[in-house]
């Protein structure tokens, strides 16, 4: 196995790995979308629950989730090691220094992901935790028998508090400008850079990094404004 | 014209160095070079240490003038070397700051001059041919696609100079090594070693310190020739189907 662990730990093979999570945090994240617009059915909390019930009870749903989270801490942990690497690779600093044509997101690719770290810790413990630690309230809903976690309570607390809200809104931006470098720079780690398909897998992923973090940021908003009025 | 320079000035690589201003009287007609000669030749007749830079061919084939200029690797003309910039890119009263190529792996030898003994090494390790490619009628008798050989031909013209490295975030050697891997693994004749040539190379360029690749892509804006990060897409492909599909196990 000793060439498959040189490999492994190799600038690309480092490199690929982090390509590979990310690549594989991006198909969660529309699944994750998906789930959460149910919490604007305006059914208090009905659709959302089921599906809640759902996620944590069925067996491949469970299994995947694993690999989630293995894949979350595999992609922050080589991420940092990376970045940290980076930084005594490049030494000491221009006194003058200059970005040229690189975007913003490419050169703050490791700040960004921290920052969405520190908000998973947040978001996991005021949600996720509740759900672990069977502290959620039970509620009834069509087509169960049993009762199931109202996982409904604790989001509706949150995104009426305009102090989360925001919170919530400034992680998402950061998400999307992480996923605006991401997306593309997996496909180019891949070595899948063409002619014909590498303007197509840009665009996409410029959609992919607006389009998704904006519906994640339409939830709070409407919760908060509901509340509002 | 009248310029003041912010010039670095390092002893040696264990000093701590630092910026140093002078004035300079410059015609705009003069290449970077010949301005930073008049410098050195102020200091001379001064009786003061020249600044230390390294230049050769001076027309922009050699990769030696390497220089950071206002924070940028061989100045603010897109694709040109140092030597091949000239003073009418700047304006009377101008403040320039000249600083060496900044990376671990390129230890500053003096002033402007870094060490880029690594970039031999990598080459070293598998930027060559050692099968039997005969006699140049040879290399006509096989017949390469001509965007293939052009392919070939832009990576090719990279000469080394280590601006890709100077740019980097992350002070890696990626763009270079993928141009030497690209120009050589792309021809026929440089195929039948693909593998080996391409797993050795990047394993010299991780053991000599430098960074990876994030897909900044602040490597092909700053390089004098030009070269396109597809090579660094294509070192990547080359990297794992050798890694994963070849024979080779070192």
């Amino acid at each position: 196995m000793s060439w498959f662990s040189k490999f492994l730990g190799s600038s690309i093979g480092r490199k690929l790995l982090m390509s590979l999570t990310g690549l594989f945090l991006i198909s969660f994240l529309p699944v994750h979308l998906a789930g959460n617009l149910q919490l604007l059915a305006g059914d208090g909390g009905e659709a959302f629950n089921t599906y809640a019930e759902f996620m944590t009870t069925n067996p491949l749903i469970k299994f995947i989730s694993y690999g989630l989270y293995f894949f979350i801490l595999l992609h922050t942990f080589l991420g940092v090691r990376i970045w940290l690497r980076n930084r005594s690779a490049k030494g000491s600093k221009y006194a003058v220094s200059s970005t040229g044509t690189s975007s913003f997101s490419s050169r703050n690719m490791a700040w960004l992901g921290i920052i969405i770290f520190a908000f998973l810790v947040l978001h996991l413990y005021q949600f996720w935790l509740k759900m672990k630690m069977g502290v959620l309230e039970k509620v009834n809903v069509a087509g169960l028998d049993e009762p199931v976690n109202n996982l409904y309570a604790p989001v509706e607390a949150a995104f009426t508090d305009p102090i989360y809200v925001i919170i919530y809104v400034i992680a998402m931006i950061v998400i999307g400008f992480h996923l605006w470098h991401g997306f593309q720079s997996s496909f180019q780690t891949l070595g899948l850079n063409h002619k014909k398909y590498t303007p197509v897998i840009k665009g996409l992923g410029a959609i992919y990094s607006i389009v998704v973090p904006l519906g994640f940021i339409v939830i709070p908003i409407v919760f908060y404004l509901r509340h509002a009025m | 014209m009248k310029l003041t320079l912010k010039v670095w000035r390092q002893n040696g690589p264990n000093d701590k160095g630092n910026l140093e201003t002078h004035q300079v009287e410059a015609s705009e007609h003069m290449s970077f070079l010949e301005m930073m000669d008049v410098l050195n030749e102020n200091l001379i007749s001064e009786k003061k240490t020249p600044v230390a830079f390294e230049h050769d061919c001076r027309e922009g084939i050699c990769g030696t003038c390497n220089m950071v200029i206002n924070g940028r690797p061989h100045g603010p003309q897109k694709g040109t070397t140092v030597c091949q910039l000239h003073m009418r890119a700047f304006k009377d009263g101008d403040t320039i700051v000249v600083e060496p190529w900044r990376a671990s792996a390129f230890p500053v030898i003096k002033d402007l001059v870094v060490d880029r003994s690594p970039f031999d090494r990598i080459i070293q390790a598998g930027g060559y041919i050692s099968v039997n490619t005969g006699q140049a009628q040879d290399a006509n008798a096989i017949p390469i696609e001509k965007d293939l050989a052009s392919q070939a031909f832009d990576a090719a013209t990279c000469i080394g100079c280590g601006a890709c490295v100077a740019a980097c975030p992350n002070g890696s050697a990626m763009l270079f090594t993928s141009a030497k891997v690209a120009h050589l693994n792309m021809l026929p004749q440089g195929e039948v070693e693909s593998s080996k040539r391409v797993l050795n190379m990047v394993n010299q360029m991780d053991e000599e310190g430098f960074g990876m690749c994030s897909n900044v892509g602040a490597c092909e804006a700053e390089c004098p020739k030009e070269i396109s990060i597809t090579n660094i897409a294509l070192m990547n492909r080359e990297y794992l189907t050798a890694s994963l599909a070849s024979n080779t196990t070192t």
